[in-house]
């Protein structure tokens, strides 16, 4: 393993401070509890939007914390959700009296611990919690067998939009229904080329060899359903917009946001490559683009691949999508 | 019958083999998980290890707080799983001094309860739940027997094995590795092999 740390424990802790001090303006980093906060938190009035995951997945979740987005990001280790408390400290640090919406990504660990947080919450300090699983992920079949799709690209994309509205002043139902609307009305497909390392376990999680790529993974370095024979770049994007065509809820000619995201170890050059294919693929099928994100937002420390999201959009999902945000992930309009 | 400082000597060693064995935990992570389950156990019962020299009213006490400590800081989906474990083992010692085998029998299944309650799990998951059912079983059967404590214990820590063991051919259905699908056959489940080792770990402390 060679990796830019000290201590494969402290790596966390220290990533942390390190972005506290980029973005002293900004942000406010409680490195006991770990968790990022907006700088002006708690807003009040403002619905209070938490997420938080695993590390290793950057920008996400610390980076999207600001104006527009979210008020508080819960760190959990790398690859590992946070726990319980680290949810109860920011759901009561940012509630500005107009409840707090957790945004949370379809893994066990993640599921269980924001649910034992929302338990321990409501039984607490009576804050009023509303909860949104995303779960976009077309690789999983979704059925009783599996613990459910995963939340992949869509929670980016959901903690821009919900994160406008919330901004605009909403109330946490209307919040937490657009952030249900959001949820359903995203599908993503990701793909590997090679294996990130976490610094605890100090190899890679899987090998590939150089002529295969893994079809379908998670966020999380796990090995996807299926190990398939390197292809150009065409035939890629193909094999992830299929699925994810075929799957999504769209009104005919109704517009997506199309999300090209790097998972850390691909160059830009490769990414906007992609999304050039993917706009071939989507304007043979007759989905307009209505606004794109490509870059590296939701990754697995530095594995190289890349997934791609669409998100079929009505105007107000637009609007949102467009308003100001100013975060040190995603920044515009400010 | 067990005092409370057998309890001590339990998570005691429990932190000892969870930092020997994180390594061969992790692996087995690596293979159809994310490779955290051995770091995250380690982490864990180290702070619980950290609570031994406090005085606790109770075994029950002691149990609860080192089930919440779990909590906060193992994460992922074993930390809520095995601080669940020893938040409910607690419920049914409360206010015993000497544990005997029958009482410490009730504090397991509430705890194993627990952890299909919080899990959701079903037998055959390809689980930690495949290592707890059996070993609650072969517990409850030794006592019905007559054994002590360290026998049913022996009896339950053997069951587990066999149930970890048994979950090697399987397809997982929930968890991470129930994203590999057919794929997931073939490994032994992370958390069925930590299971079967806190179970170990009580044979060999409580008495």
């Amino acid at each position: 393993m060679k990796k830019l740390i000290n201590d494969p424990n402290d790596v966390v802790v220290e990533a942390l401070t390190g972005l506290a001090a980029a973005h002293p303006d900004h942000l406010r980093v409680d490195l006991t509890d770990k968790v990022v906060y907006r700088k002006d938190s708690p807003v009040q009035g403002k619905v209070g939007l938490v997420s938080g995951g695993g590390s290793g997945h950057e920008p996400m979740h610390g980076g999207f914390v600001g104006l527009g987005m979210l008020d508080a990001a819960c760190a959990g280790e790398v690859f590992t959700s946070p726990v319980p408390d680290q949810m109860m400290a920011a759901t009561k640090a940012v509630d500005g009296g107009a409840g707090v919406l957790h945004i949370v990504k379809n893994y066990t660990g993640d599921v269980m611990n924001f649910e034992m947080a929302a338990e321990l919450a409501d039984a607490d300090s009576g804050i009023d919690v509303r909860t949104v699983v995303t779960q976009d992920d077309v690789a999983v079949k979704d059925s009783l067998y599996t613990a459910g799709r995963r939340g992949v690209g869509v929670t980016v994309l959901l903690e821009k939009i919900v994160g406008a509205a919330a901004e605009a002043g909403r109330p946490l139902a209307e919040v937490a229904d657009l952030a249900t609307r959001v949820s359903e009305s995203g599908r993503s497909m990701g793909l590997a080329l090679t294996s990130c390392t976490v610094p605890t376990a100090g190899k890679p999680t899987f090998a590939l060899a150089d002529d295969e790529f893994e079809l379908g993974i998670g966020i999380h370095g796990e090995p996807g359903r299926e190990r398939k024979p390197m292809a150009p770049a065409r035939e890629l994007a193909e094999q992830l917009l299929e699925p994810v065509l075929a799957d999504l809820p769209r009104a005919d000619g109704q517009p997506v946001i199309a999300f090209v995201n790097g998972m850390g170890g691909t160059p830009l050059l490769e990414l906007y490559l992609m999304f050039n294919e993917v706009t071939q693929i989507l304007d043979k099928a007759g989905v307009p683009i209505a606004r794109s994100l490509v870059g590296s937002y939701i990754t697995s420390l530095e594995m190289a691949g890349c997934s791609v999201t669409l998100l079929a959009v009505d105007d107000d999902m637009i609007g949102l999508w467009d308003a100001p945000v100013n975060t040190p992930g995603l920044r515009w309009g400010v | 019958m067990a005092t409370q400082q057998r309890f001590v000597d339990w998570l005691g060693d429990l932190a000892e083999v969870m930092a020997r064995e994180q390594g061969a935990l992790t692996d087995l992570d690596s293979a159809i998980g994310d490779a955290d389950h051995g770091s995250n156990m380690a982490r864990g019962t180290a702070a619980v290890a950290d609570l031994l020299d406090d005085e606790f009213a109770d075994t029950a006490t002691l149990l609860k707080k080192a089930g919440m400590t779990l909590v906060s800081t193992v994460g992922g989906a074993s930390g809520p799983l095995y601080g669940t474990f020893f938040m409910r083992m607690a419920g049914p010692l409360a206010g015993i001094e000497d544990v005997s085998a029958a009482e410490l029998g009730a504090a397991l299944r509430a705890g194993v309860e627990g952890v299909q309650q919080r899990g959701k799990a079903e037998p055959g998951d390809k689980t930690m739940y495949d290592a707890w059912l059996p070993a609650l079983e072969a517990y409850d059967a030794a006592v019905a027997a007559d054994a002590d404590i360290a026998a049913a214990l022996e009896a339950a820590a053997t069951a587990a094995a066999q149930g970890r063991d048994a979950t090697e051919p399987w397809v997982a259905k929930k968890g991470r590795a129930s994203y590999l699908g057919e794929r997931s056959a073939g490994h032994i489940d992370p958390g069925a092999a930590s299971t079967t080792l806190l179970l170990e770990s009580a044979a060999r402390t409580l008495r």
